[in-house]
């Protein structure tokens, strides 16, 4: 499993990588997953819906990341783009 | 009297100065290496194009390897994404009753599949407050896959995140429109292309 954050200015970067199967590289996983989120990232794992089209799941914690995904995406969290106006 | 005191007052203004003299001096020279180190950090770092250039690369190669193929081909070839929205009666897919165009670095639009109507614009925004390269913005194709994967994640949260306005504030309903136009060109080309290349396939087969 990796870890990618996008960055600006660089594109995605690879924050963590490991065999979640090895418990020790599990917790270096864990680590950096709780690190991200802390920093307020959103972490989504691209996945495939049924009928063969493909989607995301957005996940709040390493227990929900899926054991077979290949891949967790961390980017950060959506903000309002231009304010409301008053009427 | 008076003169007496007021040279004593003299003295011990200038023997206070003298005591308070270094300490007030580390001050200053404190506070200036603050004010310099702020305003170095505040200074963008300067624009380098071939970096922004790799970076959007990247964030091509992400974004393809995210989504569908037939997707894919969508954003190389029109420059946006559309994503069925979920909420509907009828569910995500082909047949969904309302759909979005996700745009780079611009609001995503609402529509009406079956006319063409706009409903809304989502402004909706991702900014990395630890502004790496001294931006705040992702690449072009990180912001669409960014878009994409919240609005198939987590529709709802991501327009309640976005502030919402009739169409026409930021992205102009004519170039919308038109785009829906070249979208539904672009979809019957793309499907009579499919189709030959699978009936080459079957005949490759059948020889």
């Amino acid at each position: 499993m990796k870890l990618l954050r996008m960055k600006p200015g660089h594109g995605e970067i690879v924050l963590a990588e490991g065999d979640i199967a090895v418990p020790e590289q599990e917790r270096e996983l864990i680590e950096a997953f709780r690190r991200e989120l802390d920093a307020g990232m959103w972490a989504a794992v691209p996945t495939g819906a049924p009928g063969g089209r493909r989607e995301a799941e957005l996940v709040k914690s390493f227990a929900e990341v899926p054991r077979d995904a290949e891949r967790v995406i961390f980017f950060p969290r959506a903000a309002g783009g231009a304010p409301r106006t008053t009427l | 009297m008076a003169l007496a005191l007021g040279t004593g007052a003299v003295i011990l203004v200038a023997l206070l100065w003298e005591l308070m003299r270094p300490t007030l001096m580390r001050a200053v020279a404190r506070g200036r290496e603050i004010w310099l180190l702020c305003r170095r950090s505040s200074t963008p770092r300067s624009y380098d194009p071939g970096r922004e250039r790799r970076a959007e690369q990247r964030a091509r190669a992400l974004l393809r390897s995210c989504i569908d193929e037939y997707d894919w081909a969508m954003y190389r070839d029109l420059g946006f994404l559309r994503v069925w929205g979920g909420l509907g009666e009828r569910g995500r897919g082909d047949d969904a009753t309302y759909a979005y165009l996700i745009y780079p670095h611009k609001p995503v639009v609402a529509y009406l599949p079956q006319t063409g109507a706009l409903l809304n614009e989502y402004c909706v925004a991702f900014p990395d407050h630890s502004r790496p390269y001294g931006s705040s913005r992702l690449p072009d194709s990180d912001d669409v896959l960014a878009k994409w994967m919240a609005l198939t994640a987590d529709e709802r949260r991501l327009i309640a995140e976005a502030n919402m306005h009739l169409p026409g504030r930021q992205v102009d309903p004519d170039r919308v429109r038109h785009d829906l136009v070249r979208l539904s060109s672009w979809e019957r080309k793309h499907l009579v292309c499919n189709r030959r290349h699978a009936e080459r396939v079957d005949s490759v087969h059948a020889a």
